[in-house]
This record gives structure tokens, sequence and C-alpha cells, in this order.
């Protein structure tokens, strides 16, 4: 029987290839209740021009809200570098240069996942408002 | 649809997949961005406001626009994608599936771009 198919089909033959298929969908399906909503509060209703420091300060108030963009970053950026790796499966032909990208998109999946996590996790107004006036 | 037109035209499936890949990678690009703006504000309210001049920026507001389109775009074809793969019969609705895509696109992206563009 002939099965017609379209799409990249579900990797077979190595798990991590197949992980990461499955992640790519589901993280795909909670990014886009997560993003979709991040894009309306802060493209729409709010315009970017009034987004600043004391906007981000009311917004992490919340644990909630700093919950839910700990998870919009972590799932945005590992499913955003795994697209760019199978982009990097499709055009880096030579062994050098593949190894090469590898390397720069993993070290951009710690290095940015550290930066964005410390962001989040330590934002601490009142501690920065201290610091500013010298206290 | 009828049309005069009997040359080249690249199928759905094609033109889809590139619009994803393109858009994905420029979403992507700005994440970056975003988060190292977002890392700077643990250095206070003067480096956080300071470093918004970029986003104000004329050129950039417009970038944010097309920002809003990639995002759109990427979600409403990766919901066409789950389908493809989840659903054996997707493949018969190949053509209805890109112009549901681009039907949701238009639903999402004209009333926000209307937004965007009244702040300007």
């Amino acid at each position: 029987m002939t099965v017609a198919r379209i799409g990249r089909e579900r990797p077979q033959g190595s798990n991590f290839e197949l992980y990461s298929w499955y992640f790519l969908r589901i993280s795909g399906l909670l990014l886009i209740f997560l993003v979709v909503v991040h894009v309306i509060i802060t493209h729409v209703v709010n315009d970017v021009s009034t987004i600043n420091y004391n906007f981000i300060v009311r917004r992490w108030a919340s644990p909630f809200w700093r919950a839910n963009d700990w998870l919009m970053l972590t799932l945005a950026l590992i499913h955003g570098l795994n697209g760019a790796r199978i982009a990097v499966d499709d055009y880096v032909r030579s062994r050098g240069w593949r190894v090469f990208a590898y390397s720069v998109l993993w070290s951009a999946a710690i290095i940015f996942l550290i930066m964005g996590s410390i962001a989040i996790v330590t934002f601490n107004p009142a501690a920065a408002g201290a610091a500013a006036l010298g206290r | 649809m009828i049309s005069s037109y009997r040359g080249y035209r690249a199928p759905e499936g094609m033109v889809s997949w590139a619009l994803h890949r393109l858009a994905g990678l420029g979403v992507l690009f700005f994440l970056l961005l975003h988060i190292v703006d977002i890392f700077v504000i643990g250095y206070g309210p003067k480096a956080f406001n300071d470093l918004l001049f970029i986003y104000n920026a004329p050129l950039f507001r417009i970038g944010e626009i097309i920002l809003v389109a990639g995002v759109y775009y990427h979600a409403a074809n990766g919901v066409r994608i789950i389908l493809i793969d989840f659903w054996s019969a997707a493949y018969r609705y190949e053509r209805q599936l890109f112009y549901g895509v681009v039907a949701t696109f238009l639903i999402l992206f004209i009333p926000s771009a209307f937004f965007m563009v009244k702040g300007l």
C-alpha cells in the first residue's frame, strides 16, 4: 500500500531526533498561546514606546508573570535553536563547518538561557533602586 | 481561482515551508536580541530605559510590525504542520490547509497592524 506523505516525517533510528521532532511540535503548540498573548500585550494593547522599566516592575511584581515569562523564554529559545539546528543540517555540508555551527548553537542555548533566567529570577527593583542612589 | 497566468507557480507546500523557515529564523534572531535587552534590566532603571531608544527608532518600529507578522505566520503554519503530522487524511486537503493558514494570518495580523501603525 502506498501512503501519501507530506511534511517532515517522524525521524527513525535516532531517539534524539525523534524527541526533537516531538519537542518542536509540543513546544510549538504551547508557544502559540504564550507568544500570541505576549505579542498582543506588549505590541498591540500597549504601545512599545510606553514600555519601560516601570512596566517590567509592575509585570514582574507577580510570580505568575515571572513563571509565565520564564517558561516562554525557555521553550522559545530551545524551539528556535532546535529549528536553526535543522536548518544547519539542510545547508551546512562540510564536516568542519557543521561542528562549528553546532558548537555555536549549543553555546548560544546555554549562554542565552542563563542570561534570560538571571534577568527574570534575580530582578529586584528595590535593590536596583537603592544601588542607583548609591545606598 | 481563474487566472490567465500560465507560467511557473510555486506549490503551496514549498511557499509555506520557505516562509516558515524564514519567519522562524527571523523571530529567533529577535529573541536573542530580546534576551540581551532584558538582561540589561538587572543594571537598573537608567541603564534599561537608556537602551530603549533602539526600540523606539523608526526603523525598529517598522521591524516590529514585520516581527509580529513573522510570529503570526509561524504560529498559523505551525498548526498546519501539526495537522499534517498527526492527521492521516491531511494530505488530501493540502491546498485548503494552506489557505486556512493565510486566512488565520490575515485575521490576526490586520487588526494588530492597524493598532501598531496607529501608535507610530
